[in-house]
């Protein structure tokens, strides 16, 4: 550990409040990961990733750097990973999902923020990620109110911050504005890199990040056997890492992992009774460490079967198309597959509301639960719509606002317990 | 056979225990610090065959005595339907929650909503108002609120600021019954939203502690325009509704 040290203390971390920060995770992680019954074999390679979440993949990030690479960091599924690849360059997602240092972020932030844009700040202003450290780029996108304006705070803590602007509607101009995006992006990528996009660069990028989202949709196709062979705390896990480890070796170990239950299912084992009550998730996303919610409904008798979020299946649902020869349609295949993206800040978003019905009964849930940040405002108020339509469909709706606090936790275990009694009848 | 239904509130615990379905035995008392050493003291000389536990402190209860539990919502639908079988909704105001509580026809929980994590609008909310406005007790301050007509705005719902809102008034020459009618119509209307939006027809039963108070009694019926029931213990029907639960698991 000591030569992290040295590395940490390189990247201008505080390391006591670092190593603090560790040891909260550590204990977090014993508790909530660990302690679970029936877990695969194959979640041994995510724990160790978790151990080395700030350690050897950092070190990873640094010797890519001294090798000439670029990394880029960014908050949401709006920044094409494919094109980072594309010059060669190393995407990360950043530290927004623990209540660390929220002090520090309220005397440059509004006190009513979420959460998420609150936790960026704490990291960030507390010293303690080093992934925002080892950026090259910070990419930050027009998506909700918050995030827009925050990042105009954030500008000048960061090295370089860019911003991709984004449409709010799924109209021929909102896409024409995508792609002009896009195409800005490439050059400020291209300019930072040093490195040209090529077909055959562009290429292997959309193959890669291809590969890596099939991966977790084959997870998730296994988890409609019942019983599920896996939590759904450890595929909302595995969804985490998606943001941070090596994309080719994620790819491989998540495959290796679904080998392994394709087996379970073969000999009928799961991680829950079968029969036990199946819900899914479905609003904003969870960012590592962000655990609090699964983890209620886990230990309350029910068994995740999906989430509906940036962090899951709306973040990963669809491949990048791969005909064409030219750089030029290789982009469009890219805009066509992001524009499909269904995040709340549309107007109007009713793929979503169909997106979970499909998954409702794909994964053969028995209900859904809709998570919100407070002060999440696109999520929240489409949470109205959302549950008086599925409850209109038959579907129980359960919604929930909270933050990244532990104090509710006992309001949050009663309603969670009563949905699963409703659910159980 | 007896069968004990324990609720532990945030601010009390209800015991009641019925014998073949019979109420033989009902206790209540102030919540403390150590709510495991409450509900020894309440369980004591009390014969039972069975328990179940219910409210906040279920799991510390369920865990300590190895007894069953239900969440307090299922316990609050199964009491109040016992009690009342043509009723649909239930609005519990208790201590720091306030529940709305929809059922169908058969009196099985279909909806149910609570309020956010703040204390805003519930039995502790009343207590800290009283407190502000120097009133002896909630029974003096609902009485001094029933006793006008002409109430102030109380628009903020944060106990904290609520508070600072009620010494503004006071400050300005405002009328101390009519803050304090105020009060009781903020806490009335938040409930009512919170109802209507879960429970949008059907009769009511109003329970938990604040339930005991007559001006937000009369306040919701007024503006209700559908049947009320308080029950005459309206404190107890979580505990009376585990009860019954209990009864159909032994049977």
């Amino acid at each position: 550990m000591s030569d992290y040290k040295q590395m940490w203390s390189e990247l201008g971390l505080d390391l006591n409040a670092h190593d603090a920060l560790l040891s909260v995770l550590s204990e977090a992680y014993q508790n909530i990961f660990l302690a679970q019954k029936m877990r695969p074999q194959g979640m041994k390679y995510f724990d160790f990733v978790m151990s080395e979440v700030h350690g050897l993949r950092i070190k990873e990030l640094m010797d890519a750097k001294a090798e000439g690479r670029i990394v880029v960091g960014s908050y949401c599924v709006f920044v094409p990973e494919e094109l980072i690849l594309a010059v060669d360059g190393i995407s990360v997602g950043l530290c927004a999902g623990a209540e660390f240092n929220f002090e520090g972020a309220e005397q440059v932030l509004p006190r009513n923020l979420c959460a998420l844009i609150k936790s960026a700040f704490g990291f960030k202003l507390g010293r303690v990620c080093p992934y925002i450290e080892a950026c090259d780029l910070v990419v930050g996108e027009n998506t909700c109110d918050g995030k827009k304006k925050a990042y105009e705070v954030l500008s000048p803590m960061v090295k370089d911050l860019y911003i991709i602007d984004l449409p709010q509607m799924k109209t021929d101009t909102g896409k024409m504005l995508l792609k002009g995006e896009y195409l800005k992006f490439i050059t400020k990528l291209e300019e930072i890199s040093g490195k040209k996009i090529t077909y055959e660069s562009l290429k292997k990028g959309i193959d890669i990040v291809n590969a890596k989202r099939k991966a977790v949709l084959r997870l998730q196709e296994l988890r409609k056997a019942d019983p599920p062979p896996i939590s759904g705390l450890d595929a909302l896990l595995i969804n985490q890492v998606f943001f941070y480890d090596d994309p080719v070796r994620f790819t491989n170990s998540v495959n290796a992992l679904c080998d392994e239950l394709e087996e379970r299912i073969k000999k009928g084992e799961g991680v829950s009774p079968e029969g036990a009550v199946r819900v899914m998730i479905s609003g904003c996303p969870m960012a590592v460490p962000n655990w609090k919610v699964p983890y209620i409904v886990e230990t309350s008798g029910a068994t995740i079967v999906g989430e509906e979020s940036c962090v899951g299946e709306r973040g990963t649902q669809w491949l990048t198309e791969t005909k064409g020869t030219t750089v030029s349609e290789l982009i469009d295949n890219i805009i066509d597959r992001y524009f499909k993206i269904d995040c709340a800040i549309f107007t109007p978003n009713p793929s979503r509301l169909e997106h979970i019905k499909e998954m409702f009964k794909k994964y053969n849930a028995k209900g859904v639960i809709h998570y919100n940040l407070q002060f999440c405002q696109p999520y929240i108020i489409e949470s109205g719509l959302v549950e008086s339509n599925l409850e209109g469909n038959g579907i129980p709706t359960l919604r929930l606002e909270t933050d990244y606090s532990q104090e509710d936790t006992g309001q949050l275990k009663t309603r969670i317990e009563a949905f699963i009694e409703r659910i159980k009848g | 056979m007896n069968v004990a239904g324990l609720d532990i509130g945030s601010r009390t615990v209800k015991l009641v225990v019925l014998n073949d379905g019979d109420v033989v035995h009902t206790k209540k008392t102030i919540n403390s610090y150590d709510p495991l050493e409450i509900v020894f003291r309440l369980l004591d000389g009390v014969s039972y065959d069975y328990m179940v536990a219910t409210g906040y402190g279920r799991h510390l209860v369920g865990d300590a005595l190895s007894c069953n539990i239900i969440s307090e919502i299922k316990a609050f639908a199964i009491g109040a339907r016992a009690l009342y079988p043509s009723c649909r909704a239930v609005l519990d105001i208790g201590g720091q929650d306030t529940k709305a509580i929809y059922l169908n026809e058969k009196g099985e929980l279909i909806k149910f909503e609570m309020n956010d994590k703040c204390a805003a609008g519930t039995g502790r909310f009343l207590e800290i108002m009283a407190h502000a406005l120097n009133y002896e007790d909630i029974d003096e301050f609902s009485k001094a609120a029933c006793s006008v007509t002409k109430a102030e705005t109380i628009n903020s719902m944060c106990t904290v600021f609520a508070e600072s809102e009620v010494i503004s008034l006071i400050a300005h020459g405002a009328k101390r019954e009519e803050v304090a009618l105020g009060i009781h119509k903020a806490i009335a209307g938040r409930s009512l939203s919170l109802l209507k939006r879960v429970a949008p027809s059907g009769d009511v039963v109003f329970a938990g502690g604040v339930a005991l108070n007559n001006c937000i009694q009369r306040l919701i019926a007024e503006e209700l325009k559908r049947s009320v029931f308080v029950p005459s213990d309206p404190q107890t029907v979580g505990a009376y509704g585990a009860a019954l639960y209990g009864q159909t698991k032994v049977r």
